[in-house]
């Protein structure tokens, strides 16, 4: 193992360190990994409500066939409620609500806040690699959501506000021939200044984890979450800048008259797809690795046992990146692509069910055989396994391109990423936030509370996405602002689940403020003998600079992860 | 599931050691798994049974796919549901199983000191090996259908379906008359609901193609990219500008057949539907008599070489 000698502040660092800065100067200026992580978890809280807010819209105006809630709403933002306007809000708000939840509420809370909080403490480094860096990176992405916002309210399609074209950005709808307004380049600079926000980010994360382990612990020693933090922003580096040239093409496209993607020029519609969804597939794995990581610490925390398989899980990991940038067609296997090409991207696709299943599987042999305490933290990443279960085997089925003949862009697939998404990358958010809250904030929460909040989320989402599959049998395709009578009932029975869902996001608002008004104190460690990796023997909240000289790291024989020396 | 919650009213913060009974638990974690698992059994149960009408359409409160009306149709459901559907429901039943075996029987109250165990190389081999080969048993009969579903046959008729914001225009090949016409939801008003109409899927005037003859149908685009899919012959096909698509299918049966737009494509995506006619023989020949007498929009013939198929 390296030593980190380097990194022993000077005196008057360490006299600095002792008066953490207040105000404005401690979080705009931040440099600190747990403020800039807090940064990332109140913005990912802020994001996740208003990414909610918009599917509640969405459900609602589909909760009965005909256009009742659209144009009320559009009449109140754009001053026009005609069936047109209305109908363009829709696309935008669909849209919206996609890119928000990806870029703004899932990435940032991941990667970002739990990311940013607990790597460091967990290899016993004092901080991330590149503070500064760090820091930029959070503001980076506060820009670039204030122009995904700003995108809303400019014009997009002729003599209509938004961008309203899908998450997905396929030309020629989004370039000139389909959103000739400002709204385009909004949304397209928004997702430029978010990729370099998070390819800085991941940056720091390898650089950190590579050269920043206190002696010790050695890489195959490391958390598993450690392990997918590293694995994820190796996706982030390699497939970002992909989606980087795509979108600097459909700007100029857009902007300086070429034609990388417009036939009349020579170009092809296809090639952004193929650039898209090169970084596209891989970005689903960036949304979930992290989640798989965290629900590797709790399962073992409250199974008070060792994560089981600990190398399976590591090289499962590392074959799903692997496979993840060989898959990326399958998200466009009725563009005509030749029949060769489709079966290759089957084959492919099906394979990643092998790692994924090893994740599973070892998930439920750590619990057997150990000693689980049903705390809100392992009630959400019991309901995580199950529903990434139900999501991971419908992508099995989307994966056989006959099969997606049938069912590609209609509800079959919405419900499919749903599940693993709404649902699984939610779902372990919410588990790594109550496992972790105590630490960060020093406070206990009502566990009562948090476990209603688990029972609404997980009755609501279910009752939500489950008759989606319906749907899609049925063949009723995505993205539809008014759909055949005959779709009507599962509509409605999906529409109910987002209330209760609903109900259940004021619920974790209340948890929230319930535990910060209680002011119970946490302990260092308020989960046990179970909880083994380093960030548990610090105090919660920790102290404003830990591990400042590097401590050894010592295994003790139930695997806990001791630090000795340093401070 | 109650007193342990009491957990976080202890301001000592002590880690406590849940006292729940065991039944109670046991009801609760069941309840979370069941509402998925009942509406899960019950697709199987429905898309198993055999299925009556020949109209090509959704039907309210359906759980599994559409009446099939061609083979690559029925190929593709009888595929889901002998294959992928045990598929789904077995592996999504077995997680459940042992997530509540084990937190019934490894509960710390009923368990209190956990094994040691760290790895078994034989399970994570058996783990590793067996869903691969599962995945080896899916992988022949799905690619041999999707051959089937690829490689069109020679067509008895040749459809071509272009696409604009925010229509279907079909037009027919010069052997039959040569026209084509544009296609156009019914506006709510002329919808006649006593003769089968459906709002937002039947149209104005709909492309009619002769039973039991293998129609390629070749799809492009105008304007930006749209889709055309029809669930109950079994096809759907990207229409892409400067493109030109192909997807085909053999109706077993006559009858009224609706699909829409499958790609977002602008504020009327919702409203560009897809019908197509399936008749007989000599009903196919009058039709073509009249649709030439109606003179829809002729243009002498329909350019189909205007781009190359990508297959």
């Amino acid at each position: 193992m390296t030593t980190v000698s380097g990194f022993v502040p000077s005196d008057a660092e360490k006299h600095a360190a002792h008066t953490p800065p207040t105000g404005l100067r401690r979080y705009l200026f931040a440099t600190n990994h747990k403020d800039i992580g807090t940064l990332y978890l109140c913005f990912a809280v802020m994001a996740g409500v208003i990414g909610s807010l918009l599917s509640i819209a969405i459900r609602a105006e589909l909760m009965s066939p005909g256009m009742h809630v659209f144009p009320v709403l559009s009449a109140i933002m754009n001053g026009d409620g005609s069936d047109g306007a209305a109908r363009n809000l829709y696309n935008v708000f669909f849209s919206a609500h996609a890119l928000v939840m990806i870029f703004f509420m899932v990435m940032p809370a991941m990667m970002g806040g739990f990311g940013n909080w607990f790597v460091p403490l967990m290899i016993g480094a004092p901080d991330m690699a590149f503070p500064r860096l760090n820091n930029l990176s959070f503001w980076l992405l506060v820009a670039s959501f204030c122009m995904l916002v700003t995108s809303m309210f400019v014009e997009g399609s002729p003599g209509m506000n938004g961008f309203g074209g899908g998450w997905v950005l396929y030309p020629p709808f989004s370039s000139t021939m389909g959103t000739p307004g400002p709204a385009g380049d909004f949304v397209i600079l928004s997702l430029h200044l978010a990729g370099a926000s998070s390819i800085v980010g991941a940056i720091n994360f390898i650089a950190t984890i590579f050269n920043m382990r206190a002696p010790g612990m050695t890489l195959f020693r490391m958390p598993l979450f450690v392990w997918s933090v590293l694995a994820t922003a190796f996706l982030l580096l390699l497939a970002l800048p992909v989606l980087a040239g795509a979108l600097t093409m459909l700007l100029t496209d857009r902007n300086f008259h070429t034609s990388f993607f417009d036939p009349a020029g020579g170009g092809d519609p296809l090639l952004f797809q193929h650039l898209f969804w090169f970084f596209g597939h891989p970005e689903v794995y960036i949304l979930i690795l992290p989640g798989f990581g965290m629900i590797s610490q709790i399962v073992s925390t409250f199974s008070r046992k060792p994560v089981f398989g600990y190398m399976g899980m590591v090289l499962a990991m590392l074959t799903i990146c692997a496979l993840g940038f060989v898959v990326w067609a399958h998200h466009m296997f009725i563009t005509g692509i030749p029949l060769a090409e489709q079966e290759f991207f089957v084959i492919t696709t099906m394979a990643i069910a092998v790692p994924t299943g090893v994740k599973v599987f070892s998930w439920i042999a750590t619990m057997w055989g150990g000693s689980i305490a049903m705390r809100p933290p392992m009630l959400w990443a019991l309901g995580f396994i199950f529903v990434f279960t139900v999501g991971g085997v419908t992508g099995v089925v989307l994966a056989n391109a006959a099969l997606d003949r049938e069912l590609h862009d209609t509800y079959y697939v919405v419900a499919h990423f749903h599940y693993t998404m709404s649902l699984g990358a939610v779902f372990s958010i919410f588990a790594g936030f109550y496992y972790w809250f105590p630490k960060m904030t020093g406070y206990l929460y009502n566990e009562r509370l948090a476990k209603l909040h688990f029972w609404l989320t997980f009755a609501g989402i279910n009752i939500v996405f489950m008759p989606q599959h319906f749907l899609g049998f049925a063949g009723m395709p995505r993205r539809q602002v008014d759909y055949a009578d005959a779709f009507t009932l599962w509509n409605f029975v999906s529409s109910i689940g987002a209330f209760i869902a609903g109900i259940g996001t004021l619920v974790f608002l209340y948890t929230l403020y319930e535990a910060f008004a209680a002011k119970r104190v946490a302990p260092a460690n308020p989960w046990g003998e179970g909880a083994t990796t380093l960030e548990w023997t610090l105090p919660s909240p920790p102290p404003f600079h830990q591990f400042e000289t590097p401590p050894a790291i010592r295994f003790d024989g139930a695997g806990a992860a001791v630090a000795e020396g340093g401070h | 599931m109650t007193v342990t919650a009491h957990a976080a009213d202890d301001h000592a913060g002590q880690a406590h050691h849940g006292e729940t009974s065991r039944a109670p638990t046991a009801i609760a974690f069941g309840s979370m798994f069941l509402v998925p698992l009942t509406f899960g059994a019950a697709v199987m149960l429905a898309s198993a049974g055999a299925r009556a009408g020949v109209l090509g359409a959704p039907t309210q409160g359906e759980i599994g796919f559409q009446p099939v009306n061609s083979d690559n149709a029925a190929d593709i459901v009888w595929f889901h549901d002998a294959f992928l559907l045990p598929v789904t429901i077995g592996v999504s039943a077995l997680v459940f199983v042992l997530l509540a075996y084990v937190v019934v029987n490894f509960r710390e109250r009923v368990h209190p000191t956990p094994s040691k165990t760290t790895h078994n190389w034989t399970l994570e081999v058996v783990w590793t090996i067996l869903p691969a080969l599962a995945l080896v048993v899916i992988a022949f009969p799905s690619l041999q259908l999707l051959r089937k579903q690829m490689i069109v046959p020679t067509p008895d008729l040749v459809l071509k379906a272009t696409a604009s914001q925010w229509e279907w225009r079909y037009g027919y090949p010069k052997e039959v008359g040569g026209f084509q016409f544009d296609s156009l939801p019914k506006d709510d008003g002329d919808l006649d609901l006593a003769k089968g109409d459906l709002r937002l899927l039947t149209v104005d005037n709909a492309p009619v193609v002769p039973v039991g003859k293998v129609v390629e149908v070749d799809v492009t685009s105008l304007d930006v990219i749209h889709s055309f899919a029809v669930p109950s012959l079994g096809v759907r096909v990207d229409a892409i500008p400067g493109r030109l698509t192909q997807t085909w299918f053999k109706a077993e049966r006559e009858g009224v057949f609706y699909g829409q737009c499958s790609n977002i494509c602008g504020i009327g995506h919702a409203f560009m539907p897809i019908e197509i006619r399936v008749v007989g023989a000599d009903d196919y020949q009058a039709w073509l008599v009249r649709a030439k007498k109606k003179q829809f929009a002729s243009t002498g013939g329909v350019e189909l070489a205007a781009a190359s198929p990508t297959r």
